[in-house]
């Protein structure tokens, strides 16, 4: 049984004054604005929780995050092709605390009451709110591809939370002999950053045509198609030769079983890839508390009002970044970031008793191909009848750009880099 | 860009997001439409990295380069010219402003 234990100090001003759970108005009234409770402090719940103290100090904004450092996904595509380190991808939470006055809880949030607007955690502890934001990123759907679980993980690293698991899968990297066999596994949409399969193996290619010049890339797709597919496909022949092969889905690309001992897969077709280094990329759904707060759909995703994201099933908790379903918009750090600023100020409009703001997000995924050699695709979006989306224009990089123009986005992806990292934890590069 | 509170709307508001969803404010909040630009260009257009700073330029230098982003004139762009045709010249015009004013 969890103890009921309450942190005061977390609910502020507030908590001191009310048993704000029954009167969430007199709590306004006597001072605090409100009260807020982010799970998850990644690109979406940093940046909601920082926009909405910047729109108004006033709210009480409690950050729920199980890590007390954040290791990004974007760039660690760079560690793994050995261009960075990994402390060069990691942040702190010093800017939300120090500068913004978040109260920061380290700690696994476990359950949520909806209709009592309290979020219990593994400790016991339990957060009132009046407005839940939840932005807890994806969990992996162990056991859907067999022989695929959390012990299988331990040998064949999926490597899609940054963190051990990146660790892990450089290890195997550098271990390898050349001439050796990497395979990666590549799930159906919608997946967490569509273009990140493409780009690990362009920057391991990458790493193995300075260090194990004989070795050997195989995707393994369960698609017939991916995101920015002919200029990737154009920059592994013009860097990589014929070092990466793609299989698609109707080539037999889709992996059914995990065999992590031997590390080997096999295919839909029965037929069996043996592998040096193995890297299973799986299917995913919402981060567990979505589930426990009950706002995700069969599709284990959570459907929001694109106008607030808060979400359709349960009222007053927001669901941003990779948990909720934003489609057209990519599951990207970008639009996590972009979603929690939409979010933040449609909750401090609605503590305000205003209409939210007619929404608008952009979304730019760039991919290294090689440390000189970028490519993007950007869209802007827009709310449509009640939809999200594509305003007009974007796409991705021309085709026929020459080595300046991919070298100058590569540049900018770092920009990029430097840029989101500044807005959403404070990091100077 | 706020309105002052009004106490039948913070009523209103308490029970938001299902009879109101999908409700907008007329006017919309420039800081909304600016906030994806920070992204790449910086808080408030700040740059801390390669992209160049777009805080504090002229209100006119701005705009040109954003209408010559939408048109396809500008020589040198490599993602501008495919993000700018996603805004009406009046947000053009808007962001310009507010960028100006940083
Ligand atoms: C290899 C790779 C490369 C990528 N490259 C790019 C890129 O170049 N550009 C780009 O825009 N995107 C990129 N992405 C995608 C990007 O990482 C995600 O879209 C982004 O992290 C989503 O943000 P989020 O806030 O939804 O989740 P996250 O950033 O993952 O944050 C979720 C946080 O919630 C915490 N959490 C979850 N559940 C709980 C709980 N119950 N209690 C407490 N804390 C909890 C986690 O610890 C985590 O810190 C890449 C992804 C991968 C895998
Ligand atoms: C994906 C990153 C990205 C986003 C998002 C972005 N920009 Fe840019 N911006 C750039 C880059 C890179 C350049 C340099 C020109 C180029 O390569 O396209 C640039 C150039 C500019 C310039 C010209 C600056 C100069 O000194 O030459 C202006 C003005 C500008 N952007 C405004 C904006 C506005 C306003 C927004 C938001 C609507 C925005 N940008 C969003 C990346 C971005």
């Amino acid at each position: 049984m969890i103890t009921r234990r309450k942190i005061l100090k977390s609910l502020g001003a507030t908590a001191l004054a009310v048993p704000a759970l029954s009167m969430p108005l007199v709590a306004r009234a006597q001072g605090a604005a409100g009260r807020v409770v982010v799970v998850g402090g990644g690109f979406g719940g940093a940046t909601a929780a920082k926009y909405i103290k910047r729109r108004n100090p006033d709210i009480a904004v409690t950050l729920v995050e199980a890590n007390s450092r954040f290791y990004t996904c974007p760039f660690s595509n760079l560690y793994l092709g050995g261009l960075r380190d990994f402390e060069s991808i990691g942040h702190s939470y010093d800017e939300l605390t120090g500068d913004y006055g978040v109260e920061l809880v380290t700690g696994w949030a476990q359950d949520v009451d909806g209709d009592a607007h309290t979020l219990t955690l593994a400790s016991g502890d339990v957060l009132e709110y009046d407005k839940l934001v939840l932005s807890p990123g994806i969990d992996i759907r162990w056991g859907a591809i067999e022989g695929y679980d959390e012990a299988a993980a331990e040998l064949v690293p999926h490597a899609w939370k940054a963190g051990p698991q990146t660790r892990l899968l450089r290890e195997q990297l550098e271990a390898m002999e050349d001439g050796g066999t990497f395979i990666l596994s590549a799930p159906d949409n919608p997946f967490r950053c569509p273009p990140g399969p493409y780009e690990r193996v362009s920057l391991i290619a990458n790493y193995f045509k300075t260090n194990k010049p004989n070795s050997k890339i195989i995707i393994l797709d369960a698609k017939d198609n991916f995101s920015k597919q002919g200029l990737f496909q154009a920059g592994w022949e013009a860097l990589y030769g014929d070092m990466i092969e793609w299989v698609s889905l109707s080539n037999d690309g889709r992996v059914v079983r995990v065999d992590a001992e031997a590390r080997e897969v096999e295919t839909e077709f029965g037929v069996i890839h043996k592998a040096d280094v193995l890297n299973v990329v799986p299917p995913q759904k919402a981060g567990a508390i979505a589930d426990a707060a009950g706002v995700t759909n069969e599709g284990g995703w959570a459907p929001v009002d694109p106008v607030t994201f808060e979400s359709r099933l349960v009222p007053d908790i927001h669901v941003i970044g990779d948990a909720s379903v934003a489609a057209p918009m990519p599951k990207s750090g970008f639009s996590a970031n972009a979603q929690g600023k939409v979010a933040a100020a449609a909750i401090v409009a609605a503590f305000a008793g205003e209409e939210p703001s007619e929404p608008s997000w952009a979304n730019t995924c760039y991919s290294l191909i090689g440390p000189e050699y970028g490519i993007s695709v950007a869209n802007v979006y827009k709310v449509v009848d009640g939809e999200v989306v594509v305003a007009d224009g974007g796409g991705v990089s021309p085709a026929d750009a020459d080595a300046e123009f991919r070298r100058r986005e590569a540049v900018y992806a770092e920009g990029w880099y430097d840029a989101i990292a500044n807005d959403t934890w404070g990091t100077v590069a | 860009m706020r309105t002052q509170p009004i106490m039948a709307a913070l009523f209103a508001a308490s029970v938001i997001g299902f009879g109101l969803a999908g409700a907008v404010k007329a006017d919309s909040d420039i800081t909304v439409l600016a906030g994806t630009c920070y992204n790449c260009h910086g808080t408030e257009g700040r740059s801390p990295g390669s992209i160049p700073s777009i805080a504090g330029q002229p209100y006119a230098v701005l705009l040109a380069q954003l209408q010559a982003f939408k048109a396809g004139e500008a020589r040198n762009a490599t993602v501008m010219s495919r993000l700018a045709t996603g805004y009406t010249d009046e947000e053009l015009e808007a962001l310009a402003r507010y960028f100006s004013e940083q």
